[in-house]
């Protein structure tokens, strides 16, 4: 993993401080939810982001609104960091027609296009041939815009990865890859259905970048995601990023974990990239502690304006279950 | 006006809108290869001569990915025309076409159209069980996708010229033993599907069958190869019984002209629906269905199914002749009828 030590000094102030908040705003979020959801309030299941923050706010703090990113059943992370609006993430959990999908996406289908992230796809590897399609896009009209495919280590053992890396790869596409290995599939660990070590080891079957990261460390994910940008960007291709990371919950609701091994819980969790980088941020003087209290409270407000909102939004009516359907 | 076949037709269409609109493009398997095929049977050939290989676009041999990078192409304003060399590849790329691209916009709350077409050749033709399949009812089912089928060269660059405009997903089906494909591309059995194309540019809209025949006794609902087959029995019917059979082509599936089929089957009292794919859950149970339960009044006999048996596509040419309906097994349905 590359050495980073001098990533704080050349990063941007206000670079940094976005990727906090937007990490702060993913963490708060996500319990305000759990909570909802163990109350009863939200219909459906959860798929948690939490331990993953640093990937989806080091990604999107690279990008600008017009690029597109595609994202997967672990949604709310990702919709945070490209900026969909909290109250319509919040609204569509509560299936509320004034949610980003109007109450027909649901939590596994968060996105809205107008901040760059189409409905979040459900199926594991789904998401990738169209991200190489929105790159397609970008290429064909000599725009400079990149396309991001977020997707976990399960996906890359599906035919999809496959088709996808190879066939951005012979295009050029101006898309990145980016594995979030929170190493596991579900239930099952990576080890078991893996043979090589790194998913980015797979990148030199397609002749493309292969890059591995420390997941939990915004800093490095930033960095390398942001030389993937650029490379893609000046025309340079595809990258495969793979950030290493780790499942602070369960894969979905009632998941208590009991198939992880406890001494590896232990280590991840003991890695909380909100800790990691609240304190490089503090000791590398690029915030306070008093910033950080205003942004942790100012960040718990939206929440709580999002929750109000989505309670007080009402239901799609009966008629809405045929409207948005024909383009015509 | 000029006699094309359905292969030439399809390529003057595609080159029109191409013309016309530059974001569109064609995504396919062996479709720009310089000296190469113009796809399995030489609709895109030449194609790349006027367009380059950054429009006609050659892919590999990956399904998913080229049906998916349509998709995500369309998602952003592009408008793909893709195609599968077999409609039987088609499952290869199932979660893209089922999940995905029909369901796009409904989930992104009608802010994300789709509007890409997805070309894919059908029909029994001496290749065995998985280059024979007629597909259609398979996507007949999935809400989202429009599905055109063409069974003459008119009507097939109207509606590709229509589909191409279309904000929604929308399917070509095209029949091998139609195209009218030459060289080393010809399919032997074929038919003649070729037509007069006019100079001028016209569309041809979705949702209107074409009264191809008309009578007064039967109602012969059928698409594809099958409308030639249907036509050959409703001439044998009125020569040797003396009993007038009325033939439709629906020409789309979805949306589907119910209007014109009640009308006819109104005035005939009988209906006979022929596709070439297998029976059980084809589209012509669902027109059976729904005629059963809007005009049973009308009904002077009950809806008969014409349809390959329920068995894989085989390849001996006694056995492919048995599976694929024919104009004896038409006749044979209406005679038991009238």
């Amino acid at each position: 993993m590359p050495e980073n030590k001098n990533i704080i000094d050349t990063l941007p102030g206000d670079a940094a401080k976005a990727m906090y908040r937007a990490m702060v705003t993913i963490r708060q979020f996500e319990d305000t939810v759990y909570y909802m959801f163990l109350e009863g309030k939200l219909p459906g299941t959860v798929h948690l982001y939490q331990g993953q923050e640093a990937v989806a706010a080091g990604v999107c703090a690279n990008l600008r609104k017009e690029d597109v990113i595609f994202s997967t059943h672990r949604a709310d992370g990702h919709a945070i960091a490209k900026g969909v609006s909290l109250n319509a993430c919040m609204a569509e959990l509560f299936g509320r027609v004034t949610g980003c999908c109007k109450g027909k996406g649901g939590a596994m289908h968060l996105g809205d296009i107008d901040a760059g992230m189409p409905p979040a796809v459900a199926i594991v590897g789904g998401g990738l041939p169209m991200a190489a399609g929105c790159g397609l896009a970008f290429k064909y009209r000599k725009q400079d815009n990149v396309s991001i495919a977020f997707f976990g280590d399960g996906a890359a053992n599906e035919g999809a990865f496959h088709e996808t890396l190879n066939m951005a790869a012979v295009w050029k596409l101006p898309v990145i890859f980016v594995c979030e290995n929170n190493l596991y599939g579900a239930s099952t660990h990576v080890s078991k259905v893996m043979k090589v070590e790194n998913v980015a080891d797979r990148a030199s079957a397609y002749g493309i970048p292969g890059v591995t990261v420390d997941g939990n460390n915004v800093f490095e994910v930033y960095r390398a995601a942001g030389e993937a940008v650029q490379r893609a960007r000046m025309g340079g291709g595809p990258t495969l990023l793979e950030c290493k990371t780790y499942r602070r919950g369960g894969h979905s609701r009632g998941d208590s974990n009991l198939y992880r091994d406890k001494k590896e819980e232990a280590e991840w969790l003991a890695k909380d990239p909100l800790v990691l980088v609240r304190e490089k941020l503090v000791t590398g003087g690029i915030i306070t502690e008093e910033e950080i209290k205003n942004i942790e409270e100012q960040v718990k407000a939206e929440i709580e304006k999002a929750v109000k909102f989505a309670e007080e939004s009402p239901f799609p009516a009966k008629e809405e279950i045929f409207k948005d359907f024909w383009a015509d | 006006m000029e006699r094309l076949t359905i292969a030439q037709a399809l390529r003057e269409g595609i080159r029109e809108e191409m013309r016309r609109d530059e974001r569109v493009f064609c995504i396919g398997e062996d479709i720009g290869v310089t000296k190469g095929f113009g796809g399995a049977f030489t609709v895109t050939l030449g194609l790349s001569d006027e367009f380059g290989h950054e429009r006609i676009l050659d892919t590999p041999i990956s399904e998913t990915g080229l049906v998916g990078a349509a998709i995500g192409a369309a998602m952003m304003g592009l408008r793909p025309i893709a195609d599968v060399q077999y409609s039987d590849f088609l499952f290869c790329a199932m979660d893209q076409v089922i999940n995905q691209a029909p369901k796009m916009r409904y989930m992104s709350g009608g802010k994300i159209t789709v509007p890409m077409v997805l070309r894919a050749p059908v029909g029994a033709t001496q290749r065995g069980a998985q280059h024979a399949q007629s597909v259609e009812s398979y996507f007949f089912h999935c809400p989202g996708w429009k599905i055109a089928c063409p069974s003459n060269a008119y009507d097939a660059k109207g509606l590709l010229k229509t589909a191409v405009r279309d904000d929604n997903p929308v399917f070509i089906f095209e029949h091998k033993k139609l195209y009218g494909a030459k060289g080393i591309r010809k399919v032997s059995g074929s038919i003649d599907a070729s037509s007069d194309i006019p100079a001028e540019e016209y569309l041809i809209p979705f949702g209107q069958a074409k009264i191809l025949r008309e009578g007064k006794d039967v109602t012969i609902l059928a698409t594809l190869r099958m409308v030639y087959e249907s036509l050959r029995a409703a001439e044998e019917l009125a020569s040797k019984k003396g009993i007038s059979a009325e033939v439709i082509d629906p020409r789309t599936l979805i949306p589907f002209d119910y209007d014109t089929l009640y009308l006819s089957v109104k005035k005939t009292g009988r209906l006979v629906i022929v596709h070439e794919d297998t029976m059980t859950g084809g589209w012509g149970a669902e027109i059976a269905a729904r005629v059963s339960a809007d005009i049973f009044d009308c009904l002077d006999a009950p809806v008969t199914r014409v349809c390959a048996p329920d068995t894989p596509a085989p390849f001996s040419t006694p056995l492919e002749e048995f599976f694929v309906p024919d104009k004896e097994k038409i006749k044979e349905a209406v005679l038991k009828k009238a």
